[in-house]
């Protein structure tokens, strides 16, 4: 693998308005590249695994800032870091669990620049893809992860399609569980995306995990009030505590009234690639108490329809544990 | 080999004999007349250390590479040069980042400290570098001056951690040898809560 400390001549564009942002990102199309906090950016174009003409530094635009309250829950512009969401008085009062996810992300250097934005839409850590072979997710013809020597112990148990790469990110599981919208605007106006929708799997579209596309700017993301300071649990398990990536995550959102649960969103990270949500666990929990013994119910009901690869097994049980240990609502 | 020649001298002299002359012949061939209209300006205001100073900065040049190369501060070490190992850490308005992950342009507004500008002005260590000193925190040294930023970063925001807070503070910088609580005594002695 060719490793370069310098990247490759480029432009740099920094600009203070969405609607220049927009001009900039839509002139160059594809060979663009928006930039937030740039941690999943600079490795790409440092390995020559990627290349852009341009870059788009988003950080100087101030419409893109902050946390407000709104009318019905609150938004939190795409620019604010990781570090700022784990520390906001609203979020860890109301939100907690995005709070949590978002302080499991990478390290204490990286949730300092890193942003809410930039963490839903950062490429698969698919190594082979990572390390610039011509894969399906590259616009080649194969995958090299799920061959009989393919090193897939990261990758998908779910809903693989050609490619196997699971989604990386620790909040838009908790985001899709908040039932979050995501606010994009392009040059011809603002659209508001369910974060549900907005995670898109190799199914649909195998070159993008979102459905932002050149000339988009994700330039913002709303949380209604309807789970606010609802019962939350979220758990991320990985090999290392700092840095890593999900082997599987879970955020749950319950509403729980005396004692029994009425509603509730289980949403799961890092087994396919989109976050996946666990509709037939919700259905089955309803009206029960949030207990032990409803948690044993469940079995393995959460991983009974899961295709694992060859080093991937280990996920099955992995998230019917994560699944458990949520309804129960105790680590 | 000439036993003066150490790699630091080697590189401060690469940087005293030629950054003027790339700077304005290989960086300017490169990209002077075809620039795109908007594009950032390389010539940029740089405060580092206090200090202001004119560099001429490439558009996707990363704050680690102005830093060593252009500056001459090699304290600011590179390890991995891919933000997975925590060297580089400096700060940018009191907040600890990794220089090797940040373009120069995007702290261009920013006071940015390295380890060199940590020292008093009459030559006194740092709080954080003298419990370091006195906790035998480093073993071979190389992780150390990441390890310092991140230790200054933390005792800004929270001058009385707990240890478990400063394991956490502390978790974005790898130690090969292993030293980590060595450095957490040597975080909890500047802190003042270890004598």
């Amino acid at each position: 693998m060719s490793s370069h400390d310098n990247m490759p001549e480029m432009s740099l564009y920094q600009p203070v308005r969405v609607e220049d942002a927009i001009g900039i990102a839509s002139q160059f199309a594809e060979r663009g590249w928006l930039v937030g906090g740039g941690q999943d950016t600079y490795g790409w174009l440092k390995d020559r695994a990627k290349t852009a003409d341009a870059l788009i530094d988003l950080k100087g635009i101030e419409s893109m800032r902050g946390i407000k309250e709104t009318a019905d829950g609150i938004e939190i512009g795409a620019l604010v870091t990781l570090t700022e969401i784990t520390r906001n008085a609203l979020i860890k009062e109301r939100y907690s669990l995005l709070a949590q996810a978002a302080g499991r992300v990478a390290s204490p250097q990286i949730r300092n620049v890193g942003t809410l934005a930039g963490n839903v839409s950062q490429d698969v850590r698919c190594w082979y893809y990572r390390r610039g072979l011509n894969c399906y997710r590259a616009g080649g013809n194969l995958c090299y992860a799920d061959t009989p020597e393919g090193m897939n112990r990261e990758h998908a148990i779910f809903n693989a399609s050609r490619c196997v790469a699971v989604t990386p990110s620790d909040t838009g599981p908790a985001l899709v569980a908040l039932e979050a919208q995501m606010v994009i605007q392009n040059a011809s106006g603002q659209r508001v995306v369910p974060a549900e929708e907005f995670f898109v799997g190799p199914n649909v579209d195998i070159r993008h995990t979102t459905v932002l596309r050149p000339g988009d700017i994700l330039t913002a993301v709303r949380i209604p009030a309807k789970w606010a300071n609802a019962q939350f649990y979220f758990e991320k398990v990985a090999d290392r505590n700092v840095w890593d990536f999900a082997l599987v995550s879970i955020s749950a959102a319950m509403r729980v009234n005396n004692g029994v649960i009425e509603d509730s969103r289980i949403m799961v990270g890092a087994v396919q690639a989109t976050p996946r949500r666990l509709t037939s666990v919700e259905q089955a929990i309803r009206g029960k108490p949030r207990n032990e013994s409803t948690a044993n119910g469940l079995g393995n009901l959460a991983s009974s329809d899961a295709n694992p690869l060859n080093y991937n097994h280990f996920k099955m049980p992995l998230m019917d544990n994560l699944v458990k240990r949520a309804v129960r609502g105790q680590a | 080999m000439n036993p003066k020649l150490t790699r630091r001298r080697f590189i401060k002299g690469v940087i005293a004999s030629g950054a003027a002359a790339a700077s304005s012949t290989l960086w300017y061939s490169a990209s002077g007349a075809d620039r795109p209209a908007g594009a950032v300006e390389r010539l940029l205001s740089l405060n580092v250390n206090g200090q202001v100073r004119r560099v001429d900065v490439a558009p996707q040049e990363t704050l680690a590479h102005t830093l060593r190369y252009k500056l001459g501060l090699t304290g600011t070490k590179l390890g991995c040069n891919r933000g997975e190992c925590g060297a580089c850490t400096v700060l940018a308005d009191d907040v600890n980042i990794y220089a090797c992950s940040t373009l120069t342009h995007e702290v261009k507004d920013r006071a940015v400290v390295t380890v060199e500008g940590l020292r008093a002005a009459d030559g006194t260590l740092h709080p954080v570098q003298a419990a370091f000193i006195e906790e035998l925190s480093p073993a071979c040294g190389f992780c150390t001056a990441g390890q310092v930023m991140s230790a200054v970063a933390l005792l800004k925001a929270n001058p009385k951690p707990t240890r478990e807070e400063a394991r956490q503070a502390m978790s974005g910088n790898v130690c090969r040898c292993g030293a980590y609580d060595h450095y957490l005594n040597g975080v909890m002695r500047a802190s003042g809560q270890l004598s």
